[in-house]
């Protein structure tokens, strides 16, 4: 079955900010498409009367009580951030020279 | 893109027919975050309101919040929607600092509630139905501060910093259909469905749904249709137009400016727009280079969300009169016209005027003080209404001392400006300022002997038939009292001692 093309392969790297050479795109088209054939394989036993399964788990409606639990601390928030300034997180400039 | 030079709203009426889409968002009043327990207070000390949930910290597990459901419910009945039996979170994935997951939890093909409606009433009184796709239930983004451009504008910045306090509250974005055949009122209609649906989520109480402080946010699609074309022209989308006038002005703008597009040969472009509070205009945002691909699938982090019948139908009972039933309700026991309702409502005095009433004031007279001092005040003081120092309650004791007698209007007066004046209760400056209606008839009948004796000529006019003339008495009276007389009482007395009945 015609599987992922190279170009739907890069139009994902670009989604996911992923930065692939040429070869490696055809190297993920191929392993892409494996797995997709080995999940599409699930359909095939699928029949109609089974329903699609979000989670493994036969749970529904999980809710927690609107009650306040403690937060971190901004310090706490922070500490993982590679860059911060006035308490904030700091990120790289988010659009680029136009 | 270029400016285009506008064509007059008319022209670009009759050539085109507008189709809209409405797409608000409201952020919901629960205590803590959608999918965590972190609280959802404004206005607080930048990240200070953050776990590792809403930061997307690795090994987290979002939960979700009841009232968030039930408020999402609440709302999709409200509207005459169905609620699903059984649906799920999504997550929607693109990479922008505003989001620390590089996902927004939000639904996707199975929303909460879908398929209702909004019957909005014009200005005329004129019913509009506004039909809803579907509400469904996400999460807000964090804060951005853009730092070293200017006028603190993503453009240009060097960098940005980000403040999470925000980032998981619980927003239910609410979608029109596309409204068609509004013809000339559809901006008038925009505004009108925007200011229901804000009354209705505020009578539900699950947001003040307060929109200069974002609590409520609204996009506008618009295209144009030449008349008698079935299909739909390519939209516009007009984000985040943030108040009632803003919503109307935003569609108003796109009409003409869509026609002039169209009219010099052009295509629209599909884009967002911005839209500018100064000058009522909108420019283009950044051109999408490609089409947006969220690669929405389903939250595996949250099980479905299947609310029993049972859950809904006691939803259903529970809800409020609904805004536009109430409203016509008070307007038929209050006696008033569209129009008068229209600037009550407009005037954020329907709840005063209520509380007022329930208070024991007359409904002529509440409205009376709300719509008239009290509205004044609040104009030039730049509050609301609901936000000025004194209580319905206190309201409705100045109309019942009017009322008994003890205050005339003029002194009334008086008293509302201490009482905002933080100088007490009403009977507290009636007591401090001693403004009481001069009621002692012996003190009033010297009063009204000195008038005469004082202005014999006048007298004289009236003992000959010529009642007419008590006016000028009634007015030395009232002056001589300094107000504080009962005017009617003066000239009852007045005629009184000069032995004439009123013809």
């Amino acid at each position: 079955m015609p599987g992922i093309t190279r170009e739907e392969v890069a139009h994902l790297a670009r989604l996911a900010r992923l930065e692939l050479k040429g070869e490696e795109l055809d190297h993920f088209a191929g392993q892409l498409d494996d797995i997709i054939g080995a999940v599409a394989r699930v359909s095939e036993v699928a029949d109609q009367d089974v329903p699609p399964t979000s989670h493994p788990l036969p749970l529904t409606n999980v809710m927690r009580a609107d009650e306040v639990r403690p937060s971190l601390t901004p310090e706490q928030a922070l500490s993982g951030a590679p860059a911060q300034e006035q308490q904030r997180f700091k990120v790289p400039r988010i659009l680029g020279e136009d | 893109m270029t400016v285009t030079e506008l064509v007059s709203y008319e022209d670009a009426l009759a050539s085109y027919d507008p189709v809209m889409g409405l797409e608000v968002h409201v952020e919901l009043g629960t205590k803590t975050k959608m999918f965590c327990g972190c609280s959802t207070e404004l206005k607080q000390d930048a990240n200070s309101q953050t776990c590792p949930t809403c930061l997307g910290l690795p090994g987290s597990l979002p939960v979700v919040n009841a009232i968030g459901v039930e408020s999402a419910i609440k709302i999709g009945l409200a509207l005459n929607c169905e609620i699903a039996e059984w649906c799920r979170f999504a997550r929607k994935n693109y990479f922008y600092p505003d989001m620390p997951k590089n996902f927004q939890t939000s639904q996707y093909d199975e929303p909460i509630a879908f398929n209702g409606y909004l019957d909005v009433q014009l200005e005329d009184g004129e019913i509009f139905r506004v039909e809803i796709e579907r509400a469904h239930m996400e999460e807000d983004t964090g804060k951005s501060l853009h730092v070293g451009g200017a006028t603190g504008r993503i453009h240009g910045a060097s960098h940005s910093l980000l403040d999470y306090n925000r980032a998981g509250i619980p927003l239910i974005e609410i979608v029109t259909k596309p409204i068609e055949g509004a013809g000339t009122r559809a901006p008038e209609v925009a505004k009108a469905y925007v200011a229901e649906l804000r009354e209705l989520i505020k009578a539900l109480g699950v947001s003040e749904a307060r929109m200069e402080q974002g609590q409520m946010r609204c996009d506008v699609n618009l295209s144009l249709r030449p008349h008698g074309r079935a299909e739909f022209g390519t939209r516009s989308e007009t984000k985040n137009v943030n108040s009632l006038r803003s919503v109307e002005r935003a569609a108003r703008f796109e009409i003409q400016r869509h026609a002039a597009v169209l009219n010099s040969g052009g295509t629209i472009v599909q884009e967002t727009r911005h839209f500018h509070e100064e000058d009522g205009s909108t420019t283009a945002g950044r051109i999408k280079d490609n089409a947006e691909d969220y690669r929405y699938f389903p939250e595996p982090d949250l099980v479905p969300v299947a609310p029993s019948r049972e859950w809904v139908e006691e939803l259903r009972r529970g809800l409020p009169e609904l805004p536009r039933v109430r409203r016509n309700r008070l307007r038929e026991e209050w006696g008033v016209s569209e129009h008068d309702m229209q600037s009550i409502l407009n005037a954020g005095a329907i709840d005063p005027i209520v509380a007022t009433i329930e208070a024991g004031a007359d409904a002529a007279s509440a409205r009376k003080w709300w719509m008239g001092e009290l509205a004044r005040n609040a104009n030039e003081s730049g509050r609301d209404l609901a936000s000025l120092p004194i209580t319905p309650e206190q309201v409705a004791r100045v109309t019942v001392l009017v009322k008994e007698g003890s205050l005339n209007d003029k002194l009334a007066r008086q008293v509302i400006e201490g009482v905002l004046a933080g100088e007490g209760g009403p009977d507290d400056v009636v007591e401090k300022r001693g403004l009481k209606v001069v009621s002692d008839e012996g003190a009033l009948g010297t009063a009204v002997d000195e008038a005469i004796a004082a202005n014999a000529g006048i007298a004289d006019k009236i003992r000959s038939g010529k009642v007419a003339a008590a006016g000028a008495l009634v007015g030395a009276v009232m002056k001589a009292t300094r107000g504080q007389a009962d005017a009617a009482r003066v000239r009852e007395l007045i005629l009184e001692k000069l032995g004439v009945t009123e013809g």
